[in-house]
């Protein structure tokens, strides 16, 4: 059997849920690729995975997959989260978000997971738009863009995620594209193994209905233009501010040691029970 | 104010604790480890015990960065097998709804004590009300069913927070547990029982092997056994409507069942949910209807009026929601008059009025600018009743 | 003894709060009696009205307020001119004369409390402390045995001598103002 054949067989709930609710060419699907292969090299098992998601397109990859997991309310997937991974810390808990779900509705849930530093992994998939409910502008569509509540282009400026979770304090950011494969497995993997908040931006597309308002072509071309406009962080840095204009960095933005919330809450733990001895 | 609570042979002695300390110390007797909020005036007492009383016994406090949050770490730490609470005031409460309807659907054991203050809005912080009764009933949005029960005093803020666990876990539902800022703040002596001397109630789990679990099956008590996130018995939890298996489900054939038996899980057990307290209504008249701080007043009034010669009794009710009527019925058949004093326009009254279709005449008694009613507002009305 | 109320009144700052909590906790932990102890406050931590009030019984307590006191403590002129005359007819009444300068009514006992606390205790803000120690003694609604428990167990640690001499300073106050009193009247 086919090494994908073999991760489907074994991590899709493939006998209720499918076919799928995403339209045919979205980023998400390769996303969910990305997000088993990734946990199927951290050798972690289906029981000790909890796989926590919003609402939108993103929020819907939960069902398709056989871990515990929880599809919450728009916005609130790192707060259940954060309940979950303090509750059982030997849990591996994983959120995938959308960019309206992760940083408009959920904007503040986010900077202050980012600044609690809890060991979770946040997979944001941004695809500019809030596609479910039918391409009304996200807080990450760009200036001037159409969309179905910015019908004479939008007059907003954009978020770009992975360096607002780099200010907020993210132990560990990332940004990949669903172009960049087998980079995006690389990106997941790291934040799950990483020990603190670790945050993946995945560059996605929605071409029913992004692409379709403003003229970007279908997921072919809409995937094509990832191609072009990302560069490796690496290579990034030997460019100039001109050269980087309207380019999108992938690869590994921060990696640093943080203390980690629950290893900060054992020592409370023991500090409290050891003057509650000393009385 | 409450060190002296760490030292254990402090149990069996008197203690003098707030109503807001003695909801702590009743979580902590029902096996509560998670405790996530935010602070609120008149609640934040029970934040304040928590953060210190909670990693003592090994359990977890956080203070998230609004009540939204609170509920949704709360939510989650009872997925992942805790006993789990958080506690808040009106506007906290509004921002709650939210992911209390979700914990409603997705049949997620937990506590949510609203320790009322005046309102709409910021309203009066510092002040007593109890406004919010029917947003404990209705404040999430859909048909559902929930469990409230409404603390008087000190010693039932400690047992209501061990029953409001209990009903949590034996029926997989939220339990909001409404105080008031005079119970919340009101300090009174309370012996806090030993451990094993009150029931506690853990949750039923599964027991079946797990490729044979079907998380939302009905059964007779119509209450599934709960996995817990980690043991084996992986499922999906999820706010969308869903069926049997936790799936989200649009199937007419599978929506009515699943709705009717989240009202049936609650429906039948009316026996067990439904409390009041009786006080001198074998022979009596007249009915004074309270709860939460407004029953003390009327439980002084109502012996002040049989002094003065007026069959006076008083009902308190424990449980506002379901609203139990068969406790009341009988004495609406019998009585002259109810009386039902209410620290707001009128929230319970007319679900008094509602179940009394007629039978004898009910008369209310509002008082909305954050004091409490006194025993002599209640007297003057009993004795022209 | 039937229900007794006392109402502490004062200014935010002035340590009512925790004044109303260790007398509760003296007359209810220690006395064994029933009691409740209630407040009011506005939103400033310091100087707004703020208000406490400790309900002792021998009988369990069904409302928790103060319905009419019969002990008042005024530690400002404000709360005195709001609360003088909610007293019982055979009520006590005992007031700051640090800063209550009109009494309202002959009936008031006026002891120095905050003088006293700043020149023989040493500590502006044991003033409460020595209020508790002089209302124990006129009104004997808790034993200062009690008292003395319930204050070392509630003040910040470190603090003890301090808020012991503190309660000595306002018995003695109290002791002296009976002593004259006494002596008039004979």
């Amino acid at each position: 059997m086919a090494e994908i054949t073999k991760l489907i067989h074994k991590y899709l709930r493939h006998e209720k849920k499918f076919p799928h609710v995403w339209c045919p060419g979205c980023g998400n699907g390769i996303v969910l690729g990305a997000l088993i292969r990734a946990i199927d090299r951290t050798g972690f098992s289906k029981d000790e995975i909890v796989l926590v998601s919003g609402i939108g397109c993103a929020g819907r990859l939960t069902v398709y997959v056989d871990f515990n997991t929880l599809h919450t309310t728009h916005g609130r997937a790192l707060t259940f989260a954060t309940g979950v991974k303090l509750a059982n810390p030997k849990l591996q808990v994983i959120v995938v978000m959308g960019d309206g779900d992760a940083t408009a509705i959920g904007g503040n849930h986010f900077i202050h997971a980012a600044r609690r530093n809890l060991n979770l992994t946040a997979i944001i998939v941004n695809n500019n738009v809030y596609g479910m409910t039918g391409g009304q502008y996200s807080p990450t569509t760009p200036y001037g863009a159409r969309a179905a509540t910015a019908v004479y282009g939008h007059i907003e400026q954009a978020f770009s995620i992975a360096e607002l979770a780099v200010t907020a304090g993210a132990a560990w950011v990332g940004r990949g594209t669903v172009y960049h494969a087998s980079l995006l497995d690389q990106l997941i993997e790291q934040a799950i193994l990483k020990r603190g908040f670790a945050v993946v931006e995945a560059i996605s597309h929605c071409h029913t209905q992004f692409g379709r308002r403003n003229r970007l072509g279908g997921p072919v071309e809409m995937m094509r233009w990832q191609k072009e406009v990302a560069v490796r962080v690496e290579k990034a840095k030997t460019m100039t501010p001109e050269e980087l204009k309207d380019r999108i960095t992938i690869g590994v933005l921060v990696d640093r040691e943080l203390p980690v919330y629950t290893h900060e809450l054992r020592k409370l733990r023991e500090a409290s029970q050891a003057a509650l001895g000393a009385k | 104010m409450t060190a002296n609570l760490t030292d254990p042979t402090n149990q069996g002695r008197p203690l003098l604790l707030q109503g807001n300390e003695a909801m702590v110390e009743g979580a902590l007797y029902a096996g509560c480890r998670f405790f996530a909020g935010y602070p609120i005036t008149p609640a934040t007492e029970i934040s304040e015990v928590m953060s210190w009383r909670l990693p003592a016994v090994g359990g977890t406090f956080i203070q998230m960065e609004d009540e939204i949050a609170s509920m949704g770490a709360v939510i989650g730490a009872s997925l992942a097998g805790g006993k789990a609470m958080t506690a808040t005031s009106g506007p906290g409460f509004s921002l709650m709804q939210e992911n209390l309807g979700f914990a409603c659907i997705a049949e997620v054991p937990c506590v949510i004590v609203n320790v009322m203050r005046g309102g709409p809005s910021t309203g009066l912080p510092t002040h007593v009300s109890q406004g919010d009764v029917q947003q404990a009933r209705w404040g999430t949005h859909g048909d559902h069913p929930i469990i409230v029960l409404a603390a008087a005093t000190t010693r039932e803020c400690f047992d209501l927070t061990v029953k409001a666990f209990n009903l949590s876990e034996k029926y997989r539902t939220p339990v909001i547990l409404l105080a008031d800022e005079v119970v919340g703040h009101t300090r009174e002596k309370i012996v806090l029982p030993p451990a094993g001397t009150i029931e506690v109630v853990e949750r039923i789990r599964p027991t079946m092997p797990p490729e044979w679990y079907i998380p939302y099956e009905d059964n007779l008590r119509g209450v599934p056994p709960m996995g817990i996130f980690g043991d084996g018995y992986r499922y999906h939890v999820t706010g969308l409507t869903h069926d049997v298996r936790g799936f989200p489900t649009e199937r007419p054939d599978e929506i009515v069942p699943f709705m009717d038996r989240l009202f049936r899980k609650i429906n039948q057990h009316f026996a067990d949910i439904q409390m009041v307290v009786e006080d001198l209504t074998e022979d009596a008249e007249v009915l004074v209807l309270a709860y939460g701080s407004v029953a003390r007043s009327a439980k002084r009034a109502v012996r002040e009026a049989r002094a003065r010669g007026v069959k006076a009794g008083l009902l308190q009710l424990i449980t506002l929601w379901p609203f139990p009527r068969g406790l009341l019925e009988p004495h609406l058949r019998r009585v002259k008059a109810v009386l039902v004093p209410e620290l707001n326009r009128g929230q319970i009254s007319r679900e008094v009025k509602r179940v009394n279709q007629g039978m004898t005449r009910i008369d209310t008694l509002n008082r909305i600018d954050g004091r409490l009613i006194t025993p002599a507002e209640i007297l003057d009305r009993l004795v022209r009743m | 003894m039937k229900r007794y109320e006392i109402r502490l009144a004062g200014s935010g700052g002035q340590g009512l709060i925790l004044a109303g909590i260790i007398l509760a906790e003296a007359a209810g932990v220690h006395d064994g009696k029933f009691v409740c102890q209630t407040q009011s406050y506005g939103p400033e931590a310091r100087g707004g009205a703020s208000k406490a009030e400790v309900v002792i019984s021998d009988e369990e307590i069904d409302y928790p307020q103060v319905i009419k006191p019969d002990l008042l403590l005024c530690m400002n002129q404000r709360s005195c001119e709001a609360y003088a005359f909610d007293l019982k007819p055979d009520g006590l009444m005992v007031v700051d004369d640090s800063f209550v300068h009109d009494t309202l009514t002959t009936l008031a006992v006026p002891l120095p409390f905050t003088k006293i606390a700043r020149e023989e205790v040493g500590r502006e803000q044991t003033a409460n402390i020595v209020a508790l120690g002089a209302l124990a003694v006129l009104s004997g609604v808790v034993s200062l045995a009690s008292l003395k428990t319930a204050v070392l167990a509630r003040i910040p640690p470190g603090t003890g001598e301090l808020n012991e001499k503190a309660l000595d300073a306002g018995i003695a106050a109290a002791g002296r103002y009976l002593e004259e009193k006494a002596g008039k009247s004979q």
